[in-house]
């Protein structure tokens, strides 16, 4: 595939899932070629190959990653929903932001399951090949704006990143007026469960680096910007700003 | 006093195959020593200079200190990790003591059963843990750098839970790795020495 081709191979089915996410369903359109699981939630397909985001991270990662990790999320998730149908019908960042009206004997298993479905999620949706173009447009001046450069947001986002002890996300939320903000999470928790909108996140927890950067986490921080896909990001701060993006 | 890096008690690949020697370098030479060289950093200025590595666990987590709690209860965590393999270890003959208390807890099948489950079951970084509390086994699991100490009970035996641990060995198989080390790396006679 041209290296053309590829990009717009990956934007499309960027675009695509910013409007799976607008109806709010990340499983249905979006995940049809998916393998089946059984119950409301499924993965979604790597919108690239696992091999594509190489050198910095590697195929064998992506792999266990996506089809592991991610996989159990939704497993587990659909597994402790099965036999609730009152919350087995809610979108999933309806679902992460009523986490409170979750029955208890599963509340906790939901909230680290369905907050590893939304999470991993994003990621790879935010991602793509190295080389792609740079922030434009309304995010470029948002981000300009609030955090003075990418250069800085990037040092302050590195900086959050390596302050996480153990398992965790950093983010950039964003509002419906535009703003962003940083903020860290731990384990599978989301800005998503105080109702927020997240623009991009990155996953430390050490799965997401540990065959390729060992205990150098700030190595992987720092490489991973290299595969932020700035053409999806821009798809997802179009979305929240006129109130469409849903995980 | 500050606290140092100890030696691993035997060779790199004494664990092999259940736990590799790259396995241990990262473990022991990198993540462990960023916990002593942290924990000695927050210690300054904490109130608790000089105290044993105990009495900091206990009074960090009682004064929300994240950072002690973390490092300094890594740093204990991760001593006791070491004493806790050896080669040729694990098998279902216990010291007396382990013993007795391990019937009245329901059995060794039962004590291993609920050790295993409470380690696959640790959401994210942590340790599964075999405690003392009030004369009696207990089994349980803490996130992060947390131990047993900072809950009222004492360890006797800890398993790190934590992705750097097995990723290298086992990837996402968590529990296969929970496995092996329960049945081919613990060390019981140092288990029985933390019963005092
Ligand atoms: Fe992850
Ligand atoms: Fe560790």
């Amino acid at each position: 595939m041209l290296a053309l081709d590829r990009r717009m191979f990956v934007r499309s089915v960027g675009a695509v899932a910013v409007l799976g996410l607008a109806a709010g369903r990340l499983s249905g359109d979006v995940a049809a070629q998916a393998a089946p699981v059984k119950g409301p939630f499924t993965l979604p397909p790597l919108p690239y190959d696992p091999a594509a985001l190489e050198p910095h991270i590697d195929a064998t990662t992506m792999g266990l990653h996506h089809g592991k990790h991610h996989a159990a999320y939704v497993n587990n998730l659909n597994a402790a929903i099965a036999d609730k149908p009152e919350i087995s019908s809610l979108p999933l960042e309806v679902l992460l932001a009523k986490l409170k009206d979750v029955p208890e004997s599963v509340r906790t298993t939901v909230r680290n399951n369905a907050g590893g479905h939304a999470n991993h999620s994003m990621f790879w949706q935010i991602m793509g090949k190295p080389g792609g173009p740079g922030p434009e447009g309304d995010l470029k001046a948002a981000l300009d704006r609030d955090f003075s450069s990418l250069a800085t947001l990037q040092e302050q986002f590195n900086t959050m990143g390596g302050k996480v002890f153990g398992s965790g996300w950093v983010f950039v939320t964003v509002d419906k007026g535009g703003n962003l903000a940083l903020e860290a999470r731990p384990n599978q928790d989301t800005p998503l469960m105080d109702g927020k909108r997240v623009l991009i996140g990155n996953d430390v927890w050490e799965h997401a680096y540990y065959l390729k950067y060992q205990n150098k986490r700030a190595d992987y921080l720092k490489a991973w910007w290299s595969v932020v896909n700035w053409t999806a990001v821009g798809d997802r701060y179009a979305a929240a700003t006129s109130g469409k993006l849903a995980i | 006093m500050t606290f140092k890096l100890p030696e691993l008690p035997y060779a790199y690949d004494a664990l092999q195959p259940y736990m590799s020697a790259e396995t241990l370098q990262f473990h022991h030479d990198k993540h462990h020593q960023a916990y002593v060289d942290n924990g000695n950093k927050l210690i300054v200025g904490s109130g608790l200079e000089g105290k044993s590595i105990e009495d900091i666990c206990v009074a960090a987590f009682a004064g929300k200190n994240a950072g002690l709690v973390n490092n300094i209860g890594q740093h204990y965590n991760h001593t006791h990790f070491w004493n806790w393999m050896k080669p040729n270890g694990g098998g279902k003959t216990l010291p007396g003591r382990l013993e007795r208390l391990t019937d009245e807890y329901g059995g060794f099948d039962k004590m291993r059963a609920d050790f295993l489950n409470a380690g696959a079951t640790q959401f994210g970084s942590g340790w599964a843990w075999l405690a003392i509390r009030d004369g009696k086994l207990e089994v349980t699991k803490t996130p992060n750098g947390e131990n047993p100490l900072m809950h009222g009970s004492q360890p006797i035996l800890g398993v790190d839970v934590w992705e750097h641990s097995y990723y290298i060995d086992y990837r996402n198989a968590r529990p296969k790795y929970l496995e092996a080390w329960f049945d081919h790396l613990v060390n019981w006679e140092y288990v029985d020495q933390m019963m005092g």
